[in-house]
């Protein structure tokens, strides 16, 4: 844009106005960087030549504390790492944990994990949706979605007491059963739910506005999704059909009926449709595990001074956000020797300079959005 | 750990491949990881991305053993979208040694190796940009090392600003 127009009257007087590179200091408070992210920008006019990440203002040392306490005492920590999808940082962590012990947990407590967890999905979705639009001007979505999200979370509430951090699960199975009416309550969500999806989409998809601010802006091919180890609804939105419900299943995903939506692109417009497309497979997900939530015990016999034997174990599953990994190794004490957390956001925001070079100021707001990260997973 | 041999045909053709590097190829809870020398780790990441399509740097981090002569294991988690399979790489390298950046051969490692040294104060050969990442840059020592305690940090914050002996 700064490079091929000359203003004439400047030419005449063969006078230009120096340019020189301007640095740009977005955040750490900055509405769009959604917590506390800074994004040095270096500017050629409003084109963005390079970017720089600055982190770790949210770091409360959560790998060091997992050291410092026992497995059971670390399970509350790691829903505190991404707030809005903490039912996947429990799920993670408690399998991980189980296949070092060679614990599985029973049929019940399961097909509940995956109820949960699918619910904990969407309202990690529709917050962003929300939050996004809104960086993007769109005022309007937002209250929809923290409507609909309203009705998740009160799932939650009735279900353990925590609206975020849920502590919902239990190494080996869960610490509570379900509620009466909670199977109606899910079911209710789910049938209005799709019909809500069908009016956000009436308001966003075709919109001439969003589909501008969002297309051919901030694209990351499948083959750089590889190469910065980029995995969710990014690495999907470039056609990738990654994912690891299906790739490596756990809790039982490989008997459901779903579909991983990808699109091929790769750009802002496709993350969006990506994820709206992850929402009603979510609800698809959800009304089958209500039908046939099996009758039974909700926690196997795991020993109250848990010792798992000296060794070691990487397991994940496919967070909202992309592969949450969690990497335990144990010397055979009560506590784990390392913990290790393989946050998806850290790794996706780190793309962020790849996608970003060249594009407008304005433009870098709807990439972040559309990466879809949490600062308190990527400080950790 | 009572990890068993790994055998197979990927373990002898990264044998055949590089004789000198690999130490050893082994399973551990169905899990597959090989040992390697800190001299081979590029030698060896190359040869698994290029020739057995294990293109995708999942994680990389590092394990404080802390009585180990070779004292830090660091392990880099390898996937092949192709063969739907992990494999770990590790190697050990001593406080002194440097191992080298794999950030030629996966640009993921950039921030990885940054939180590494930013956590274990281990410094990797050729990066581009080694500095902290999560903890400020004047901040002193190395957390994730297991001679660093939390209620050691704490007793001194305390001396340091409040002039006082922690009760903890």
């Amino acid at each position: 844009m700064s490079d091929s127009t000359v203003d004439p009257i400047l030419e005449q007087e063969g006078t230009f106005l120096e340019s020189s590179e301007m640095v740009l200091q977005m955040g750490p408070q900055h509405p769009s960087t959604h917590g506390v992210l800074r994004v040095i920008l270096k500017l050629d006019g409003e084109r963005v030549r390079d970017v720089e990440c600055v982190i770790g203002y949210l770091h409360r040392g959560v790998e060091k504390i997992g050291e410092n306490r026992t497995y059971v005492m670390f399970a509350p920590y790691v829903d505190r790492m991404d707030y809005i999808a903490a039912v996947s940082n429990g799920l993670g962590y408690c399998l991980a944990v189980e296949s070092l012990i060679n614990i599985e947990a029973p049929a019940r407590a399961q097909v509940v994990r995956v109820i949960f967890a699918e619910l904990n999905r969407i309202s990690s979705h529709l917050l962003w949706l929300g939050t996004h639009a809104l960086d993007l001007g769109a005022m309007t979505p937002v209250f929809y979605t923290f409507r609909e999200r309203e009705e998740v979370l009160k799932i939650f509430e009735n279900y353990c007491g925590a609206r975020l951090t849920t502590h919902a699960f239990r190494i080996g199975g869960l610490q509570y059963d379900l509620y009466d009416g909670f199977e109606e309550q899910t079911l209710t969500f789910c049938q209005s739910f799709v019909h809500r999806l069908d009016e956000y989409e009436r308001l966003l998809t075709g919109n001439r506005i969003w589909r501008d601010r969002l297309k051919d802006i901030g694209i990351l091919s499948a083959s750089d999704c590889k190469r910065y180890s980029v995995t969710g609804p990014l690495l999907r939105a470039a056609g990738v059909a990654f994912d690891l419900r299906k790739a490596q299943p756990y809790s039982g995903y490989e008997h459901y009926d779903f579909d991983i939506p990808t699109r091929d692109a790769g750009d802002c417009f496709d993350r969006y449709a990506v994820r709206m497309q992850e929402m009603r497979q979510s609800v698809r997900i959800i009304e089958q595990a209500l039908d046939r939530i099996p009758r039974g015990p909700i926690i196997a016999k795991v020993p109250k001074i848990l010792k798992p034997p000296p060794g070691e174990v990487y397991v994940s599953i496919e967070a909202p956000k992309g592969e949450l990994g969690y990497y335990i190794v144990s010397d055979g004490s009560d506590q784990p020797y390392r913990v290790r957390v393989r946050p998806p956001s850290f790794l996706n925001l780190q793309a962020l300079r790849q996608m970003a070079r060249g594009v407008l100021v304005a433009d870098v707001v709807a990439i972040l959005g559309t990466i879809d990260f949490v600062l308190g997973e990527v400080d950790r | 750990m009572q990890a068993e041999p790994w055998e197979g045909e990927l373990p002898s053709r990264l044998l055949a491949a590089v004789p000198e590097g690999v130490i050893a190829c082994l399973t551990y809870l169905g899990q597959r990881f090989v040992e390697i020398r800190p001299n081979a780790v590029l030698e060896v990441l190359a040869f698994l991305r290029d020739a057995e399509q294990f293109d995708f740097l999942t994680d990389l981090t590092a394990v404080d053993r802390a009585h180990d002569p070779g004292r830090f294991e660091i392990v880099y988690f390898l996937y092949s979208f192709a063969h739907n399979q992990r494999l770990r790489v590790k190697t050990y390298v001593s406080l002194d040694q440097e191992p080298v950046s794999v950030t030629g051969l996966f640009p993921a490692a950039d921030w990885l190796e940054r939180e590494v040294f930013d956590m274990f104060g281990i410094r990797f050969a050729g990066h581009p940009d080694l500095k902290r990442i999560l903890l400020p840059d004047e901040w002193q020592g190395f957390p994730l090392r297991k001679d660093t305690s939390i209620l050691a940090m704490d007793q001194d914050w305390v001396r340091d600003n409040l002039h006082i002996e922690s009760g903890q």
